[in-house]
């Protein structure tokens, strides 16, 4: 790889090394809004955006994500079209991104063809959450001739698998908080900190936690406890309430989860 | 390349979450398959609850009538609780029951699979809940008070196309949320492994019988062999026991909806694309961005826009054919099974049923057709009158 540097592996370089990573699903309501709201997420301190790109039967979403992933299909939002977003990204900022999707849209894109484009636009990661362990080689291949990273996702259930998926891992480690699909819950119940021991033991690359992280004080708390917090479903819902007007809402949130995250100790 | 695959076909596409239990799935049942117990269990349980053997019935006003193959029909319409499905799932709720669950999850289609679990729950005293897509909930309306008559709780899934594959998408979600005392009685050889290959194995009784009762009935192998394919569990089923056999012709008979040629559709072997969806590699109904298309069938239980990877397989290989049949097509042939042999058979079955009335005289007189007739049609009977604009209500 020589000196090729990828922009996700910059976003845990904040001084106390913690990220805060926001996700919005591309084209709800709309692609100028998803472009707008992306440099809002930056200028508030988002240190990643996750770039959604929607999918019709998003199996590990909750109904907030779900219903963005409606909202987008429905307003015509294509994976070209999710490029084209990403491409007005770049042309005003070099924050890191990633994609998030499910496996058919990558598939049906052409990993080759899908992997070049993310490279030409920046995009250092992808996460597919239908991509289990078992499965990441088909996917793996292409991705890493174009320098994206593929990130492994951990589970509350995954136990001695922690161990082979964290070698592996690459850019970062996404732990999954909970049982269950996306959406915003009022208690996190896990022991996430020895998950997030085991992975240590395996690893140096970064493990960031989401699923169900909405206030502050869950961002802080996660951050502590790991190297960064994964914010959706509440993002999402401020889109779907304030829809083409949410980005100063975006900026106000946004703003308070990084505090949170970047005095997490 | 992982575990489960028929040619390219199939995999375990699917959360981080579940797969440690997908893994213990498969090692139950690998210890079960090879378990006298078990096995001298469940042959009980299905002979003694579920009526096997289902009998293999010589049609012969149907065979007289198309003048060709001689027809016979296996009746897996005379199982209890009314189709296939129960083969299924007494194998998967007793692996459950094994494995220390207490309870049983599923989606449904058409309500059979819904009404087989939960009348398996019930009688091995699990806990109980079904996801049907709220246009199946309101088109299959009886069924929904079954399920809930076996003590069933049912959940109208309202997402997506509010069919079957939301059902699946739902069950998904739900299993993923609570895995530790809950088994997902996958209802088709689809989804992750090794849920294809269990699906499949317990199916196989329905080909193993027919085997066995056309050589004892004709003393040799038949002509061809026809079923119905959604996810394709009944023709799997059908299928299996015949494949070593070459000159046994496999036809599965796919939902056309109004036409392979219309939006309508639910033909996914004549329309779809190879994809990844349902945590398997496999055809589907898709837009040109791998989005999964909706799907139309007059028939509930076909109305989903993948099939299962091993016969995406025996597609590619050529083993076997399938060929779509549209609605108007399988509503003659449920008409024409009730004049002709006095069977009501399901709207699902009747889509084979359509395809070997046109096949039939291409056939000799020496010749035999086996019709895998999946389920019996009372829960369809109202949705019929309504086609035929009677205005009837069920």
């Amino acid at each position: 790889m020589g000196t090729f540097v990828n922009c996700v592996d910059e976003a845990f370089q904040s001084p106390n090394g913690k990220a805060f990573i926001g996700f919005i699903t591309a084209g709800d309501p709309d692609a100028d809004s998803t472009v707008k709201f992306i440099l809002e997420m930056e200028r508030a301190g988002a240190d990643l955006v996750e770039i959604g790109i929607p999918f019709s039967d998003p199996t590990a979403e909750g109904v907030v994500i779900q219903d963005a992933n409606i909202r987008s299909l429905r307003n015509g939002m294509t994976t070209d079209g999710v490029f084209d977003v990403v491409r007005r990204v770049r042309e005003r900022s070099q924050l890191p991104l990633a994609f998030m999707t499910y496996l058919n849209p990558v598939f049906h894109y052409g990993y080759d063809r899908f992997f070049a484009k993310c490279e030409e636009l920046k995009v250092g990661a992808i996460i597919i959450p239908d991509l289990p362990y078992e499965e990441k080689e088909e996917v793996t291949g292409p991705a890493d001739e174009h320098h994206v990273h593929v990130i492994s996702m951990v589970a509350p259930t995954s136990e001695e698998r922690i161990r082979t998926i964290a070698s592996e891992a690459e850019g970062f480690i996404y732990v999954v908080s909970s049982m269950g699909v996306t959406g915003v819950r009022s208690e996190i119940k896990t022991d996430l900190a020895s998950i997030v021991e085991s992975i240590r033991k395996a690893t140096d690359t970064p493990c960031a936690i989401g699923f169900g992280i909405s206030t502050p004080e869950q961002a802080g708390k996660m951050a502590g406890i790991s190297d960064g917090a994964i914010v959706g479903s509440a993002i999402v819902r401020i889109v779907e309430k304030y829809g083409t007007e949410a980005a100063p809402y975006l900026y106000d949130y946004v703003k308070s989860m990084k505090e949170a995250v970047a005095n997490a100790r | 390349m992982s575990r489960g695959r028929y040619g390219i076909y199939g995999g375990q596409y699917i959360s981080e979450t579940l797969m440690n239990e997908l893994l213990r799935l498969e090692e139950a049942y690998e210890h079960c398959k090879r378990d006298p117990e078990f096995q001298s269990q469940l042959q009980k349980l299905l002979n003694e609850y579920a009526g096997r053997p289902s009998l293999l019935y010589y049609a012969e006003k149907m065979t007289k009538d198309l003048g060709g193959a001689r027809i016979y029909l296996k009746r897996e319409d005379l199982n209890h609780t009314g189709s296939h499905k129960i083969n299924n799932v007494l194998g998967q709720a007793l692996l459950a029951k094994k494995m220390g669950k207490t309870r049983l999850i599923a989606e449904t289609g058409a309500g059979q699979h819904g009404v087989a679990t939960a009348t398996a729950a019930a009688l091995l005293g699990m806990e109980c809940e079904i996801f049907m897509g709220k246009e199946d909930t309101d088109r299959q309306a009886l069924n929904v008070y079954r399920m809930e008559l076996l003590g069933a709780k049912v959940h109208p899934v309202t997402s997506g196309t509010m069919t079957l594959k939301d059902a699946v998408n739902e069950t998904m979600r739900e299993w993923t949320n609570r895995v530790d005392d809950t088994h997902y009685c996958l209802g088709s050889v689809m989804g992750p492994h090794p849920f294809p290959m269990i699906v499949r194995d317990f199916q196989s009784v329905i080909s193993r019988e027919a085997r066995e009762q056309i050589l004892a009935a004709e003393g040799k192998l038949p002509a061809a062999v026809v079923a119905c394919v959604g996810g394709g569990s009944n023709a799997m089923g059908m299928f299996y026991n015949f494949i070593p056999d070459e000159g046994v012709e496999l036809i599965g008979c796919e939902a056309a909806g109004k036409g392979v040629d219309t939006a309508f559709t639910a033909a996914t072997i004549a329309t779809g694309s190879l994809g990844v969806f349902h945590g398997m590699k496999s055809y589907f109904c898709q837009d040109q961005y791998g989005q999964i298309a909706p799907v139309y069938s007059i028939s509930a239980g076909l109305d989903y826009p993948g099939i299962g990877p091993e016969h995406a397989n025996l597609h590619d290989t050529g083993r076997a054919q399938y060929v779509p049949v549209t609605d108007d097509e399988a509503v003659n042939a449920f008409e024409y099974l009730a004049r002709t042999e006095g069977i009501i058979c399901a709207i699902e079955s009747a889509h084979a049923v359509a395809h070997v009335l046109k096949i039939a005289k291409n056939y000799t007189p020496d010749q035999s057709i086996i019709i895998c007739v999946s389920g019996r049609g009372d829960k369809d009977v109202a949705a019929i009158a309504r086609y035929r604009g009677v205005d009837i209500y069920d």
